[in-house]
């Protein structure tokens, strides 16, 4: 078992390593000039222009640049941006926020979308079934950005219920509603997932041979049937954790959350490119460890699978 | 297009909103009494810059550095200019001016304002290694380009040092009285003084410029308490101020929304007071929403579409009827209602009617008159001349990060009908990709401009955009007789003959076109009703110290 987890961390690297070039050459070849902009429709003057651009060594070789940057990564100095803040400020104000939104919109979609699932399986083709599924249908189609005005014009504008946007001191009351905009989507999908794998177990032959043994009927619910179905949700569930830290910036924005959606876009918008990468490449760590996770919780789920 | 030119390219929406209003405000009633303790909640966003006034050239930033700082004058609800910390500002032959400051200022560690405060904290942002962004403020200074870093011909410096550490037309006469010499007449030099790159500084920032610029010492109304990066900015009220500007409530908070569309929400829900952008998805309905807590008004920016002279098809005498016919095919009366619901008003000259003394009868400007036949055989007139053909296709190029291409395809499509030509919006998909275009000289037809002032006053709007060989002329227009006229309005004895002058510099770009107006962009705000006494000043700042709150 920790074998094997070293051997999954030691694989970080060079997919660290591989997600940073890319992604830095990904920014590097996206054409403009991010110090003319700095000074807008008026322009900088050259000398102001031409100091920023040796301060930041944008008038380096693409690899210098890129080792420059590897250089901040591992002494933990990622420097200042355009604005003279330090980059790893920048961050740090992001993360937080994002995180706390992806976990309160991953639970919910984890509880919901489980919850429903396995009754909507265990009661196939009944009404409580149809009309879960209806909504469900409703979920998907309809786009982020669309439930999450009308939810907050509704909920915030006109009932007053929750807070409009989260602005300043973003707290669990203010992040509630965004949490639900964010988590709805992949909360049908879990649903449905959970539904169809339920149905399907429930006709496996383990399960019948459970249901023989004279198990009760909530024994063999919990520990041969849900247990059985979870693994494919699990999967899911895992690599989802990336989107809703990554994809949660017409949330963020919807809200005023200032979390890493809007960093990150401000961020490609203004060329700061070190800004950019670091984000990014915090994300690539996010998936590979909730992916390495997912693949150890397949071996408390299915006793069948063992790492070594 | 200075102080809020970042929005410009960052969203095309912000730059629409950060408008002014002049003449017609949001009407101020009888005063109301207020609770002098309420803070008042404002929409912003988070500066690009260190809080220094001569770094500052961005709107978010610019806000908050005009409440905290005082300068020589300050610029009221109509744009006119009042005297601040100048007792007198005065010159007889606009080059040189000798000026007087009030006794009594101090900054908020309890220092002096005294002339060296201004003549210090000038020649800081002049000097060139200090790289500050309002640095072509000082241009004009005598002594400017000896702080400058000196360079080679190709623009490379040379890695000296400037030849001078300060500006040889800045003179300390006593603690209250300096002279600024310039290098030529310039007569709108005290409209420029409440311009940010114009305030003073304490001592204390040339020690650490960068401790400052979090956390600014200052002598304005406001006094900052808290800068909660990316989240809000909260001031309150600075009890040494010793001007007429005098808060009537318990401070500002300015809050980041990175959304226009949710800071409007909270202005519905009263969780906001002010929104200084009302986004472009409530036009329609902002004045139905807020009633009178609507703002509409006219603003300090003109958009323009500009002919650049490298383009062979706009040159010699069929280029210039292509220019004229190009300008009446545009409805711009049509585009005004259609797409921003009356938020933009169709423009009648270069300039802006938040000026004093703009008119809207300039000789000339019949050409901004939507006419389509006479359009089209303004265009047959020219395909005699110099042929083009019938598929001929015209770009319009912009940046395609904001939104202009809601009015591009429309302009185009009367056009289309009124020339019997193609026409196509030339997408560049970042601002700054479109601003190394245009100063690469590699646009292909026509470019987007939009100018906001940086002060009220009509020469702001010519000469940095149309002037030969200036900043923001990527035309490369050049005309000696418009060039005369902005050196005769410069050296005019007083404003109004120097608005005169400018208005016949204007019939000079009616006849040549280099660039086309198309619209003045308005002021479109709103407040909620817990706040009071809410207007918008002619650069669609609002006028925060007035405000009072009830709670």
């Amino acid at each position: 078992m920790l074998w094997y987890i070293g051997r999954r961390l030691l694989q970080v690297i060079p997919v660290f390593l591989g997600a940073t070039l890319l992604v830095y050459g990904m920014v590097f070849l996206r054409p403009g000039d991010p110090v003319a902009a700095l000074g807008g429709e008026r322009g900088l003057p050259e000398a102001v222009a031409q100091q920023i651009r040796e301060q930041f060594h944008l008038n380096e070789p693409f690899f210098v640049q890129y080792l420059y940057f590897l250089r901040g990564i591992f002494t933990f100095d990622l420097g200042p941006d355009f604005t003279g803040r330090p980059v790893a400020e920048t961050i740090a104000n992001a993360f937080p926020v994002t995180f706390q939104l992806a976990i309160m919109a991953l639970v919910i979609e984890t509880v919901f979308g489980i919850g429903f699932g396995l009754v909507a399986g265990m009661r196939k083709g009944k009404l409580f079934d149809s009309t879960v599924l209806v909504w469900t249908l409703l979920l998907i189609a309809v786009p982020t950005f669309v439930l999450g005005f009308v939810a907050q014009i509704i909920f915030g504008v006109q009932l007053g219920w929750l807070p409009v946007t989260a602005g300043r001191n973003p707290d669990f009351e203010s992040l509630l509603m965004p949490a639900m905009v964010l988590a709805g989507t992949s909360m049908a999908y879990i649903l449905r997932l959970t539904r169809t794998s339920v149905a399907e177990n429930l006709t496996a032959d383990h399960v019948r041979t459970a249901r023989a043994k004279g198990l009760s009927r909530s024994q063999v619910t919990n520990r041969h049937v849900l247990r059985n179905s979870l693994i494919p949700v699990v999967t899911f569930i895992g690599a989802d954790l990336g989107n809703l830290m990554a994809g949660s910036i017409v949330t963020e924005g919807i809200f005023n959350i200032n979390g890493v959606g809007g960093t990150l876009f401000e961020s490609i918008i203004r060329g700061e490119n070190v800004t950019v990468v670091a984000i990014a490449t915090i994300l690539v760590l996010v998936y590979i460890a909730a992916n390495l996770l997912v693949d150890l919780l397949y071996a408390v789920l299915d006793p069948r699978i063992r790492y070594a | 297009m200075t102080p809020r030119k970042r929005l410009m390219g960052v969203g095309a929406t912000l730059l629409a909103g950060s408008l002014v209003l002049s003449a017609c405000g949001g009407g101020i009633g009888e005063q109301t009494e207020g609770d002098s303790e309420a803070v008042i909640t404002v929409s912003s966003g988070e500066p690009q810059n260190p809080l220094i006034p001569s770094d500052t050239n961005e709107v978010y930033g610019g806000l908050v550095v005009r409440n905290i700082f005082s300068g020589l004058v300050y610029y009221d609800v109509n744009g006119a200019v009042q005297n601040e910390i100048a007792a007198s500002i005065e010159s007889d032959d606009n080059v040189t001016w000798t000026i007087t400051i009030e006794d009594g200022w101090t900054f908020t560690d309890g220092t002096d304002v005294t002339a060296q405060s201004f003549v210090d904290a000038w020649n800081w942002g002049a000097y060139g290694p200090n790289a500050a962004n309002l640095t072509y403020f000082y241009e004009p200074i005598e002594g400017y380009d000896e702080v400058q870093v000196p360079v080679d011909e190709d623009g490379e410096p040379t890695g000296e040092d400037p030849e001078a550490e300060t500006m040889s037309g800045l003179e300390v006469v006593s603690d209250t009285e300096f002279t600024v010499t310039l290098k030529q007449p310039e007569s709108d030099f005290p409209v420029r003084l409440g311009y940010t790159a114009f305030f003073p500084l304490p001592e204390v920032f040339f020690e650490d410029p960068e401790a400052f610029g979090e956390a600014p010492v200052s002598n304005g109304p406001y006094t900052l308490t808290e800068w909660d990066h990316d989240t809000a900015i909260t001031v309150e009220p600075n009890p040494d101020y010793a001007g007429d500007r005098v808060p009537q409530n318990g401070g500002v908070e300015f809050l980041a929304y990175t959304d226009e569309d949710s800071a409007y929400n909270d202005l519905l829900a009263n969780n906001l007071d002010i929104v200084t952008n009302v986004p472009a998805s409530a036009f329609a309905t902002f004045e139905e929403d807020l009633g009178d807590r609507a703002v509409n008004q006219p603003a300090a920016v003109t958009q323009v579409i500009n002919v650049p002279e490298y383009v062979e098809d706009f040159q010699g005498e069929a280029g210039l009827l292509r220019r004229q016919a190009i300008s009446m095919a545009i409805d711009r009366e049509g585009i005004t209602e259609t797409v921003y619901d009356g938020a933009r008003t169709p423009a009648s000259d270069f300039t802006n009617p938040v000026i004093n003394g703009w008119s809207d009868d300039i000789p000339g400007s019949e050409v901004l008159e939507y006419n389509p036949e006479e359009a089209g055989s303004l265009w047959e007139q020219a395909e005699e001349m110099d042929p083009l053909g019938d598929d001929y296709t015209l770009f319009i190029a912009s940046n395609a990060d904001s939104d202009h291409q809601s009015w591009i395809d429309p302009a185009c499509n009367t056009i289309r009908e009124a020339l019997g030509i193609e026409c196509e919006f030339d997408a560049y998909p970042v601002f700054d990709e479109f601003l190394e275009a245009r100063d690469n000289r590699e646009i292909k037809g026509l470019f987007r401009g939009g100018w906001q002032a940086d002060y009220p006053a009509m020469s702001n709007f010519l000469g940095p955009i149309y002037g030969t060989g200036a900043g923001s002329n990527d035309m490369d227009y050049s005309s000696e007789e418009f060039d005369a006229k902005l050196t005769e309005g410069n050296a005019a004895e007083t404003p109004e003959e120097a608005t005169e002058i400018y208005k016949e510099a204007q019939e000079i770009l009616f006849q040549d076109m280099p660039g086309i107006p198309l619209w003045y962009y308005n002021t479109t705000a709103g407040y909620s009703e817990a706040v009071d006494n809410v207007e918008f000043g002619w650069d669609s700042d609002p006028i925060l110290y007035q405000v009072t709150k009830s709670e």
